[in-house]
């Protein structure tokens, strides 16, 4: 009795591990095509923070904790131009902000996790980790911690790789720039809005939010575009939805 | 420690701020209403959007070209396929001197 209970068990955690395995392996599997729009990126990243005055040590260590590739890019594009220090960090945090309602919104997914997994998840949120979790959840599919982190420490580690060897071999990068790359981000979030199209409201949300940043650029300039079109956009979806109450948790 | 020692710490603290505010502050709420709900859906396509939305300000003919193309094959293909027509149509046309 006690023995097939003890197997039951036993075999009980085999297939959890293995399914942890399994999550974890699709989450590496899911950033590829991250890793390979994100690589020219971090190189760059490297390149220019020392191009900028960074130490090496510097440039890896902003990518390592603050693990934001845009606000990263317009951090040290700031120290080029001789801002005051709290102007700097006040853009990093401006740019950033729009991590406010990808954290609201992963919620809904992450809710069964522990405190630390949450504390540690939260921490790799970034625009592919966040639009990826969501697709997945779409699709039914469970949002599980080792999945998560499986695709959240590829790219961490691509991230904060590339900036290293970015930083070491700037000089060589920046010397040969025939080819720029900058033009790659756009096509790459274009990809990344491409993909939420089967969502109800798509269309409109689309337009405002595009509408309402061009403006935002025109009057008062980045980075405020970024989150003045998103929250126009968030609320039309909101005014727009319908307002009887959820008829069931579905 | 240097100022840019200080701003990467002081911006790593505000970035992790973000990362974990919105979920605090939505994880008080035992429910959450529909129109919090409709207005979470549309937060990819929102904030995605605005990032890419000011190229149409100083139009490159070139990477609008990259742009439109690659927004073609995403209606049909996955994202790889499309990040490569993109890619290549940029290439392709400042190769050509455009």
């Amino acid at each position: 009795m006690t023995n097939s209970l003890f197997a039951c068990f036993f075999q009980e955690g085999k297939i959890k591990e293995m399914e942890s395995a399994r999550d974890y392996i699709a989450g590496i599997r899911a950033a590829v095509p991250v890793i390979i729009a994100v690589l020219p990126f971090g190189l760059l990243f490297g390149a220019v923070a020392v191009d900028n005055g960074f130490a090496v040590f510097e440039a890896v260590l902003m990518s390592a904790i603050v693990y934001a590739g845009a606000s990263q890019m317009v951090g040290i594009e700031l120290f080029g131009q001789e801002i005051a220090p709290w102007l700097i960090v006040f853009s990093i945090f401006a740019v950033n902000f729009r991590h406010v309602l990808y954290s609201a919104a992963l919620g809904r997914r992450i809710a069964d996790w522990s405190m630390p997994q949450k504390a540690i998840g939260l921490f790799l949120l970034t625009d592919p980790q966040f639009a990826d979790t969501e697709r997945r959840g779409e699709q039914g599919k469970s949002v599980t911690f080792q999945w998560y982190i499986g695709m959240g420490t590829a790219l961490y580690l691509t991230w904060v790789g590339t900036s290293w060897i970015g930083a070491v071999f700037g000089k060589i990068a920046l010397e040969n720039r025939g080819l720029d790359v900058g033009f790659l981000l756009p096509i790459y979030f274009l990809g990344l809005v491409m993909s939420f199209r089967g969502r109800s409201l798509w269309a409109p949300v689309v337009a405002v939010s595009g509408a309402v940043s061009i403006v935002a650029y025109l009057l008062i300039g980045p980075p405020w575009h970024v989150s003045l079109g998103a929250l126009a956009g968030v609320a039309l979806a909101a005014a727009v939805a319908n307002p009887s109450p959820p008829q069931e948790l579905d | 420690m240097t100022d840019i020692f200080w701003v990467i710490l002081a911006g790593a603290v505000l970035t992790y701020a973000t990362r974990i505010g919105g979920h605090l502050v939505l994880s008080r709420f035992e429910r959450i209403h529909p129109r919090v709900e409709a207005g979470l859906n549309a937060v990819p396509a929102a904030v995605l959007t605005t990032i890419i939305a000011p190229v149409v300000i100083n139009p490159d003919p070139v990477e609008i070209s990259g742009l439109v193309v690659a927004g073609l094959v995403a209606l049909r293909w996955s994202s790889l396929p499309m990040f490569l027509a993109g890619a290549v149509t940029v290439f392709g046309l400042r190769y050509f001197g455009y």
